[in-house]
């Protein structure tokens, strides 16, 4: 006997789906990595490679102990952990102790993430907590930078990296000031170039403009963030800062320069664009993006730091349920009143 | 006679309540204000936590014995007077003794007189019943208050100072985490310590079968 071929397959919608799944897109957003990964290897050495195994170890330790999903183990699966760890060491220092890193994943997923109820439940980027409490914990250890190196010292271990838990390294770090810093208290613009190919210090994922952006285009193209939240960030940025330096071009760095220093490219491309706090409609991405920028300008500008990208993003991410509330689109066939 | 062991049981009983079960901190979160402020280090806690029992003690004995003279209309306020006759007493104590801790802990040593724990005792209780109850019920309070901020104020040292009652702990190349000294730092480990307290409840009552035959009787 056979079966009759059906003629009609009954199936509720979604007919069209993307195949895209959570641990799937983390996955691609790790491969994204793996270019900027690099740029950090060659700039600062295995002490990069040292300081991201801390931050992701950290992270991944934290959500296997702490998180309520059983069995143990399972909320690992998405890599979401991985994710956070990666991206939280890439916005450290290079030289930075590796028990910092390491209590900064753990703080990272701890407190940015499982104590807001897990994935898709925090109010804020968990890589942004962890870096917001090192810095919060440890000023100098976060702001003291190493010198930016070539290929020939990829095997050098930078100063501080391998100090004892709690305690200060005891070798004198070799420091020097990152572009803002020297910006904001020298008044001297490093050239764009160096900012875009990696020839200064700063964080370790961060100094290499070049590849940030392509990798950025990578993720837009394959969807892997809404691209209006990075466009709204830099563009907002440029315009910004292009109005202070219209009026006064001698005191305040141009916006090609605001652009390519500090972490603005990696915020705007890895961290504001984290799908759990940024808005959801389009109107609000903008708000979102034009908020983000126009704090980095009033943060670095007129602010006592240097850098202001990090508080920028966290300060929107707190604000990001208020837009959401505001800029739901109007639903088809309603009236006005509904929007 | 036997009336005289249910009254020394029920001493007990208000007694130990405060120090655990019915915590001012851990479980009625009350006085949250000097809790975070004062708590840097474990003198300033300890010393806190001394005055907040000495001004706590003193009116619930003395709010209780003037009980059924107090008018109820304005019982608040009378609360308020003996409260803050005590806390002078205490202020001008402090000053005399440690000048140093007095002058760190500032304007909270004053602020003691708006603590609620210390109002909440006063118009929940004191005022409700007989001194020796009362008193029993005041140094149970007062010590349940002054161990958690002494918990606080002694992580939140150890910590950010790598000292405890400023004896150093790591050497001298300890790397201070200055979050903690910080008023963030308060919040995050008070925050820490309720975590701590909810998650050790939370397994005792889960698990009652864990408890010892022997104890179940005796409760």
């Amino acid at each position: 006997m056979t079966q009759p071929e059906p003629h009609l397959l009954l199936r509720a919608a979604p007919f069209l789906r993307r195949g895209l799944t959570t641990p799937g897109l983390m996955t691609e957003v790790i491969l994204a990595l793996v270019p900027v990964i690099l740029a950090a290897v060659y700039f600062f050495g295995v002490s990069a490679l040292l300081v991201l195994t801390a931050t992701t170890l950290g992270a991944v330790a934290t959500e296997w102990l702490l998180s309520p999903v059983r069995p143990r183990g399972v909320a690992l699966r998405d890599g979401s952990a991985i994710l956070t760890g990666l991206i939280l060491g890439l916005c450290l220092p290079p030289g930075l102790a590796l028990w910092m890193a390491f209590l900064g994943g753990v703080v990272a997923i701890g407190l940015g993430k499982l104590a807001f109820g897990g994935l898709g439940q925090n109010l804020f980027n968990p890589a942004l907590v962890g870096r917001a409490f090192l810095q919060a914990a440890f000023p100098t250890a976060l702001t003291t930078w190493v010198p930016e190196g070539t290929i020939t010292e990829v095997l050098s271990v930078r100063s501080g990296t391998f100090a004892a838990p709690f305690m200060q390294s005891s070798v004198d770090a070799v420091s020097t000031a990152t572009p803002l810093g020297v910006m904001k208290f020298e008044n001297v613009a490093t050239p764009v170039a160096d900012l875009l190919l990696g020839n200064s210090a700063g964080s370790l994922g961060e100094t290499c403009g070049v590849v940030i952006i392509v990798c950025g285009v990578f993720m837009a193209w394959r969807r892997l963030f809404d691209w209006r939240i990075p466009v709204a960030i830099l563009a907002s940025v440029a315009a910004f800062s292009a109005v202070v330096w219209v009026f006064d071009p001698q005191a305040s760095p141009s916006p090609a320069f605001m652009l390519g220093s500090g972490g603005l490219l990696f915020g705007a491309v890895y961290m504001a664009t984290d799908p759990v706090t940024s808005p959801i409609a389009p109107r609000g991405v903008w708000i979102f993006g034009i908020g983000v920028g126009a704090l980095v300008v009033l943060i670095r500008l007129w602010g006592g730091l240097p850098e202001g990208v990090m508080y920028a993003i966290l300060l929107m991410n707190a604000a990001t349920p208020l837009i959401d509330r505001i800029s739901q689109p109007r639903g088809f066939g309603r009236g006005r009143a509904a929007a | 006679m036997t009336d005289h062991a249910v009254d020394s049981s029920r001493l007990y009983d208000e007694f130990v309540k405060g120090i655990w079960k019915e915590n001012p901190v851990f479980v009625q979160v009350l006085g949250m204000c000097p809790m975070l402020a004062v708590t840097n280090s474990a003198v300033n806690a300890l010393a806190m936590g001394l005055a907040t029992a000495f001004v706590l003690i003193g009116s619930s004995v003395l709010v209780s014995l003037f009980r059924r003279l107090i008018p109820r209309q304005v019982r608040i306020s009378t609360y308020i007077i003996i409260i803050a006759t005590f806390v002078t007493v205490a202020d001008f104590t402090l000053e005399a003794v440690v000048p140093t801790v007095h002058r760190e802990l500032g304007a909270f040593i004053s602020l003691i007189v708006v603590n609620c724990l210390i109002l909440g005792r006063q118009e929940a209780f004191a005022s409700r019943n007989p001194i020796h109850v009362a008193l029993a019920d005041a140094v149970g309070m007062a010590i349940g208050f002054a161990f958690a901020l002494f918990c606080l104020g002694a992580t939140r040292e150890i910590l950010g100072s790598g000292s405890l009652f400023g004896v150093s702990l790591f050497g001298e190349n300890f790397e201070p985490w200055v979050i903690m000294v910080l008023p963030p730092g308060g919040f995050l480990m008070l925050g820490f310590i309720l975590l701590f307290f909810n998650w050790v409840q939370q397994r005792r009552t889960l698990r009652p079968s864990r408890v010892s035959p022997a104890t179940r009787e005796a409760a």
